[in-house]
Formats: C-alpha cells, sequence, structure tokens
C-alpha cells in the first residue's frame, strides 16, 4: 500500500511540508517492500484549485494513506471520494513520520481547514 | 445627445473613484451613474437610489451525469483551474470553475451539460435625476466579468452622460469597465504607491487607445509624484483635489458634495465641463 508525505526536498530525512497542495514533492513510501520513490508536485504552481489537482495526483499514483500537518476542505472532497485516510504528522523527517505509521502511532487527521479560497467562508 | 460613456478608474484602491463618479454624475444631473465595482460596489451609499428593478445574474457550471460517464477524466486534465477530479466520480467544485465551458466540449460520451448559477444581482435604480445600475456579485465568486458585460448591456441604448466607476486594478474587470469608453478619468493621490498604480492604468488605458485625463486627489502642499508622473508623460490634469476636511466629512457621512452646501463644489463642476470639452 502507498503512503505519501509532502516534503521539503528529495530525501527521506527531509522535512515534511507545511502546506499539503503546494508541497514541492511528495514522498512516496510502498509498505509491502518497503521502497521510496518521490514524486514532483506538477499541483505546486497552480494559480488556484492547487489542493484539487494535488489529491488527483496522488490518487493518479495509487496512494491510499497521506500523512500531512493539514489540509483544505477541497482536497478533503476528492480524497474522502476514493477514501484516502490521512493522518496527522508528528514533528520530524519524512521517514520518522513513515516509522510512526508503520508503529500505529499517528492519529487521523480530523480538522480540515476551509481554505484560502471563497474568502475563507 | 448621443450617449458617451466615461470611465472612472485608478490602479490604486481608495483614491477616490467613487467620490468623483458620484459627484461628476449628480452635477450632470440627468446621467446615469454604473457602479462596476461589483465586488464592493458603494455609490449606492452616497446616491442612496430608490430601486425600480431587480435582476439576477448567472453563470454556466457543468453538471455531471453519471450514468453516462465513462471514468475518462478527459474533462479533468483538460480544466485549467483544477476545478474538476476524480475519485470515483467526476466531483465539480463551483467556487473554482470559470464557467469556460471546455468540460462540456472534450466530453466524449456527452456526460456533461451545463447549469446555472447564482453569481450576484443587478440593481437598478433613480436617485435625484440620476439613473443609477449597480452590480453587486456574491462573495467568494470568482469573477465580477458577467456582472459586469450585463451592466454595460443595459446602458446600450441610453442617452446622455454615463459615468462608469470601475474596480481598482487593472486586471480583467477593468478592462471590461472600459472597453466601450471614449473616455477615462484617472484618479490618483500624491503617494509613490499611488504614482505607481496610475502607471499601470495609465498604460492600460494607453493599449485600449482611450484618450484620457488625471484627477489628483487629495492633494496637499509638497512633492507628488502623481504630478510629476502626469508632467514627465505630458499627461492632461484634468483637476487638483484638495486634502479638505470638509469633502473627507461630507464623504464619509455618505453625503454629495455637490448635492450639500460644500464650498468647493466648483471643483466638480469645472472637472465636469473639462470632460466635457474632451469628449466633444
Amino acid at each position: 500500500m502507498r503512503v505519501a508525505i509532502p516534503i521539503n526536498q528529495r530525501d527521506i530525512k527531509s522535512e515534511v511540508y507545511p502546506s499539503f497542495g503546494r508541497a514541492p514533492y511528495y514522498l512516496m513510501y510502498e509498505t509491502n517492500d518497503r521502497t521510496s520513490i518521490f514524486l514532483d508536485n506538477t499541483a505546486a504552481l497552480s494559480a488556484g484549485g492547487a489542493g484539487i489537482k494535488a489529491a488527483q495526483l496522488l490518487l493518479d499514483n495509487d496512494v491510499k494513506v497521506i500523512i500531512a500537518p493539514r489540509y483544505g476542505e477541497n482536497a478533503a472532497k476528492v480524497l474522502a471520494d476514493a477514501n484516502v485516510v490521512v493522518y496527522k504528522n508528528i514533528v520530524g523527517s519524512a521517514e520518522d513520520n513513515i516509522k510512526a505509521y508503520e508503529n500505529k502511532e499517528l492519529n487521523v487527521l480530523a480538522d480540515i481547514h476551509s481554505g484560502h479560497h471563497s474568502n475563507g467562508k | 445627445m448621443a450617449s458617451k460613456k466615461i470611465a472612472i478608474l485608478s490602479g490604486k484602491g481608495g483614491t477616490g473613484k467613487t467620490l468623483i463618479s458620484v459627484n461628476l454624475a449628480a452635477a450632470e444631473g440627468n446621467s446615469y451613474y454604473v457602479d462596476c465595482d461589483v465586488e464592493e460596489p458603494n455609490g449606492h451609499l452616497f446616491f442612496k437610489p430608490q430601486i425600480i428593478k431587480k435582476k439576477n445574474i448567472f453563470v454556466k457550471i457543468p453538471n455531471i451525469n453519471n450514468t453516462l460517464c465513462n471514468g475518462c477524466r478527459d474533462c479533468v486534465n483538460f480544466c485549467k483551474f483544477n476545478a474538476l477530479a476524480y475519485g470515483k466520480q467526476v466531483i465539480v467544485f463551483e467556487e473554482v470553475c470559470h464557467s469556460c465551458g471546455g468540460c462540456m466540449l472534450v466530453c466524449p460520451t456527452q456526460a456533461i451539460t451545463e447549469k446555472d448559477k447564482l453569481i450576484g444581482v443587478i440593481e437598478e435604480g433613480i436617485s435625484g435625476k440620476v439613473n443609477t445600475i449597480t452590480g453587486i456579485m456574491n462573495t467568494g465568486e470568482v469573477s465580477g466579468v458577467p456582472i459586469i458585460k450585463e451592466l454595460l448591456s443595459i446602458i446600450k441604448n441610453a442617452i446622455g452622460l454615463i459615468f462608469i466607476d470601475c474596480p481598482p486594478g487593472s486586471a480583467c474587470v477593468v478592462m471590461e469597465s472600459v472597453k466601450d469608453a471614449d473616455y477615462c478619468i484617472l484618479v490618483t493621490e500624491p503617494s509613490v504607491f499611488g504614482a505607481h498604480n496610475l502607471d499601470m492604468v495609465y498604460q492600460l488605458v494607453s493599449l485600449f487607445g482611450k484618450k484620457c485625463g488625471v484627477v489628483l486627489n487629495k492633494c496637499e502642499a509638497g512633492y507628488n509624484p502623481s504630478e510629476d508622473f502626469c508632467t514627465k508623460n505630458n499627461i492632461e490634469i484634468l483637476a487638483k483635489i484638495p486634502f479638505d476636511k470638509n469633502l473627507c466629512s461630507l464623504n464619509s457621512n455618505g453625503k454629495v458634495a455637490v448635492r450639500e452646501n460644500y464650498v468647493n463644489k466648483d471643483l466638480f463642476y469645472s472637472l465636469l465641463n473639462k470632460v466635457k470639452e474632451n469628449i466633444k
């Protein structure tokens, strides 16, 4: 199963990026064989709808689990439709978060921000 | 007299577009005041018009028929605004959609039709002899252009002077508002920011080949970067409005200066006459 984390640099020791939709890269970790690959986020520079496009990108890459600090309501709608589960990250690198996920130490990310779109209404 | 459209614009917000527009329309008397600043229309605060007509404004957004959809996702890939996604079925993000209609065209199974979405309202009213037409966009909508198009189509057959109070900036909504104008009044203030944004709208109206002049608002003693810009570019200065406490006070109380006992109201009448000379 594929787990994705928004990251700063193409490095498993990278910090988790503070934004979901506008992260420059995603780390995609395969739990079956414990391999990692890096994915360029083609949505990062979108004028609008970055969260939607980023969520679509991860769905298209068969991601089933996401670990992120926060995500917006539009991305949440896309991910929920495809039954993707989002967990809240812990302080530390992407690698630390993968370990925490495998040890079942992460909590589901419940608070979804209303975004910077629609004037925050 | 045929109709003449005078657009009042400024790159920067808060320079006095509405002050000038409202007072010129009131000074002219039998005229039209069109508020194209649909995100924050405020001319009605001064005119307090009696509303005689309201019209809802709609745009088209996609309506997905999931039984016809084959999941090809051509629509998702086509949408440059990221207003569509595909999880188990197509999801439409209405507030992100720009109503281009492209998704409907690329759908190979005709699963996409269009439906109406309400984005705002236009109110027509009357205040003294001035006909007021105000566009009001709902909060959070992506573009005021459809409302502005409708505002300008209402005054297509109007007779007399039409004063178009434009949105701030120099983006699509401003271009739409000045497109049909016979003359443009650029309102600015004595600040570096004001002069910079004056430069932007000056470039815009020049690109559209419009005749224009500048109103220097909030003038005080000392260096005025906006005046300097006009001198360097040989742009006519139509009026200098002083930074006057009485005018500020009238304005902040929602009063139309030319309708009140304001000592300097001649400023607006002579500005009106200059503009009339320039559009002859």
